[in-house]
């Protein structure tokens, strides 16, 4: 006798229709879109918020954008730091906001703010694709 | 006015909002972590600055 209890477990979490690697772009493109995409507008709207509110933040308080070609090493961690907030840096870097160096205390804070809420955005993305892919159940 | 203890407050905030949804699966869990997140960020903030200005003084 076969049985296998194991597979309805497995896709439990699984929602029909979006793949996961869909969802995880989504939710890079743009903050708590891949949320929005498995039906979870709240948690879609308080990340879109969060991510948003604090890069606006950053570039309020004159902090810098991170460009990938500047010759310091270092550079290149913000830069990664900075594409984690998706469409949020491209249209930043086509309107031009935000600064090529941190010229006052406070851009120094807006710097942090606009690196963070990249690496949030990431992080945001792949619980979307747990989500997806029934990694995480709710 | 934007001050050093309001740049903590919102960067604690959007971060322990983030943090909640993300780390934890029911939404009680979730704002439990949230507020647990915010409270170590602020209070450990707080704590580092009077460390320094221990050090200092």
């Amino acid at each position: 006798m076969t049985t296998n209890i194991q597979a309805p477990e497995k896709t439990s979490g699984k929602k029909a229709g979006i793949a996961p690697s869909v969802v995880l772009l989504a939710g890079w493109l743009v903050p708590g879109l891949g949320h929005l995409l498995l039906g979870k507008w709240v948690r879609a709207a308080l990340l879109l918020v969060s991510i948003v509110g604090m890069f606006s933040i950053g570039i309020a308080l004159e902090g810098k954008i991170y460009v990938p070609n500047s010759g310091d090493p270092l550079d290149i961690l913000g830069f990664a730091g900075d594409l984690g907030a998706g469409a949020l840096y491209v249209l930043a870097r086509a309107l031009d906001l935000g600064h090529a160096a941190v010229l006052t205390a406070v851009g120094d804070y807006g710097t942090k703010f606009i690196v963070v809420s990249g690496l949030l955005n990431l992080v945001a993305a792949v619980d979307a694709h747990s989500l997806a892919s029934g990694r995480k159940q709710s | 006015m934007f001050t050093h203890f309001s740049a903590v407050l919102l960067f604690s905030l959007f971060t322990s909002v983030v943090f909640g949804i993300t780390q934890r699966s029911e939404p009680k869990m979730m704002a439990r972590f949230s507020a647990f997140c915010f409270v170590l960020f602020v209070g450990g903030t707080i704590a580092a600055s009077w460390l320094m200005w221990l050090i200092k003084h």
